[in-house]
């Protein structure tokens, strides 16, 4: 549906670099990348308010990278909303209908519909400067939405609130585009954030998009260190690959050997997720093929299990359930054995 | 503690030094001459007209600034482009040339012995000596203060309400007279007022451009040559009033209408 094509753009603090997207039509689709890597410039080129340098926008076939923004119909919401402050509720949401000419009848009739799919109809005669934080996104959305535009682009709307409306709003974004189907297209920085709302996600770094995928595939399978450490990934590290015979091993630094299956060659780097790491006290004989003795040096409650330090030779955490734990009477300090499989072992 | 004390002390010293330094001539010239002789004064036709004049040629000078000077302030506020600090150089250019110099340049520009005089000359529009020469004298130097409240007013507004209103459909004229311009009124507003209060009190530049018909400073200024302090400070004291009158007023309404708009 969206197609973007080696979209560039230089600016003084960071560039866009060769941006390569296809978002299909009804997605969610989430770029998460740090602050400051340019995502609200790159929401900024696909609706038509910076030029690029440049690369190509293409909607259903159709070049839109000429076209002015007032005659591409994309929405856009940026993060601290941007209301206009001279105008009240009603005069902001209709605003983009006003600028297009739509008769007053009409009007009224979108608006309607739109204050009810909002819940706002309290609102409408308010000045928008004393509107709470998710007031102000409804209206914001709803000003975008009234215009029915083909993409909605969402510059960090959640980042302005407080945790609890925070999760609150997520639901109800959720909810909108389960209802509307608009395609969507939200940047943030919040992994979570991505987790719970997106279709696809694709992560940006340093101005360049560096991996695209479904969620529990870019959270599984990080294809840099840059990505699994920006969506909080344990257990990374970094070491050689070996081959004894038909075994693959990676040799870290200090030694340790960990069975892994891959095709990879050279220094790579693994992760092992804690939740796919067994504890017993003896070795444990089964067909997993790394087994590791060490010590527990950390016990921490988590939300809903404990994580545990074990010093192998490197620091490993592992998931268990608070129920593991009392069962097993670990404490700190106990000699453990860890077991996992050479397949849940990820080399990239 | 001690310490600042005295630096507040002294600070607030100096400061009231500098309030009499402004107020003290002020005082003394309003108060100078008897409410009688101010009533005779502005009954003549002479100063009540001259000052008319000065207030029209001023506002027609600002009005004129508006159309032209708002444009100018809103590129050099969101374009940016080479050679642009030269501009925003150019602009203050006006304030510190000499007035006299200023009426003269704009004398060799508008004089009939140049082309551009010329062509006004042929529409039928005359400078030297006429109220058009006055507005041009006063819309010269007092432009800066329009134009620099005005550019300082669209920077404050933040770009991305107009890229919102370009999202939503406007044209980038639409988001200009909808977004831009309404949400600038206050500067506009107060900008305009400073080169009006400028322009009313400009005499250097004016009294080259055109001697007759007579604005109040140059009414003033003929009055203490040709009759001395005694029959210019009248004349002198009625203008400062007015002006402050209508300044104050407006400045009144200024405020009770943001007053409205805050609650």
């Amino acid at each position: 549906m969206i197609k973007i094509h080696g979209l560039t753009k230089r600016l003084k603090d960071f560039n866009i670099e060769d941006i390569d997207l296809d978002i299909k039509e009804k997605e969610y689709f989430v770029i998460l990348g740090p602050t400051g890597t340019g995502k609200t410039v790159l929401l900024e080129l696909i609706a038509g308010l910076v030029c690029p340098d440049r690369g190509n926008i293409f909607f259903n076939g159709e070049e839109l990278t000429e076209l002015p923004p007032e005659e591409r119909n994309i929405g856009m919401v940026y993060q601290d909303y941007m209301l206009f402050p001279h105008l009240n509720v009603k005069e902001n949401i209709t605003f983009g209908l006003k600028v297009r000419g739509v008769k007053r009848e009409e009007r009224e009739r979108a608006l309607k519909k739109i204050v009810r799919l909002f819940r706002i109809e309290h609102l409408l005669t308010r000045d928008v400067k004393n509107l709470s934080g998710g007031e102000q996104q409804r209206v914001a959305l709803a000003r975008a939405l009234i215009t029915a535009p083909r993409i909605l682009l969402l510059d960090e709307p959640l980042s302005a609130l407080d945790p609890g409306t925070k999760e609150q709003l997520q639901e109800n974004l959720k909810e909108l585009h389960e209802r509307l189907e608009t395609t969507t297209i939200h940047i943030t920085h919040d992994f979570n954030e991505a987790l719970a709302l997106a279709d696809r996600i694709a992560i940006m770094h340093n101005g360049k998009i560096v991996q695209t995928g479904k969620p529990e595939g870019i959270f599984k399978q990080p294809n840099s260190s840059f990505v699994a450490e920006f969506v909080g990934v344990k257990n990374i590290f970094r070491g050689r690959v070996l081959v004894e015979g038909e075994d693959k091993y990676v040799e870290l630094n200090n030694g340790l050997k960990i069975a892994v299956i891959t095709d990879r060659e050279g220094w790579v780097n693994l992760i092992v997720r804690p939740e796919d790491i067994f504890i017993s006290y003896e070795p444990f004989l089964s067909s997993a093929r790394n087994c590791f003795s060490g010590e527990v040096v950390n016990i921490r409650n988590r939300l809903s299990m404990v994580e545990l330090t074990v010093d192998i030779g490197v620091e490993l955490i592992v998931y268990i359930t608070g129920h593991s734990l009392k069962e097993m009477g670990i404490t700190r300090g106990k000699r453990v054995f860890v077991t996992f499989k050479a397949s849940a072992v990820h080399v990239f | 503690m001690i310490k600042r004390a005295w630096f507040q002390f002294i600070f607030s010293l100096l400061a009231v030094l500098m309030l009499i330094f402004i107020a003290a001539p002020i005082i003394r010239l309003v108060t100078g001459s008897s409410p009688e002789v101010i009533i005779s004064t502005v009954k003549e036709k002479e100063v009540y007209s001259s000052i008319l004049l000065t207030f029209k040629a001023s506002l027609v000078a600002t009005l004129i600034s508006l159309l032209l000077g708002i444009p100018l302030a809103y590129l050099l506020a969101r374009v940016d482009f080479p050679g642009k600090v030269l501009i925003e150089g150019v602009i203050d250019l006006p304030v510190i040339i000499p007035h006299t110099a200023v009426g003269i340049a704009l004398l060799m520009v508008f004089g009939r012995r140049f082309w551009a005089g010329r062509i006004f000359s042929y529409l039928g529009v005359d400078f030297i000596g006429e109220f058009n020469g006055i507005v041009l004298a006063m819309m010269f130097v007092s432009l800066p203060f329009l134009v620099n409240e005005v550019k300082e007013g669209f920077r404050g507004i933040d770009i991305k309400l107009e890229r919102v209103a370009r999202s939503l459909g406007a044209s980038p004229a639409q988001a200009f007279f909808r977004v831009a311009l309404p949400l600038n009124k206050e500067h506009i507003l107060s900008g305009s007022l400073m080169m009006w209060a400028r322009g009313l009190s400009e005499f250097g530049a004016v009294v080259i451009m055109a001697y007759h018909p007579m604005t109040a400073p140059v009414l003033i200024f003929e009055r203490f040559t040709s009759f001395g302090l005694k029959y210019s400070s009248p004349v002198a004291a009625i203008m400062v009033l007015t002006s402050l009158l209508v300044f104050i007023a407006l400045r009144l309404f200024n405020g009770k209408e943001k007053g409205i708009k805050d609650d």
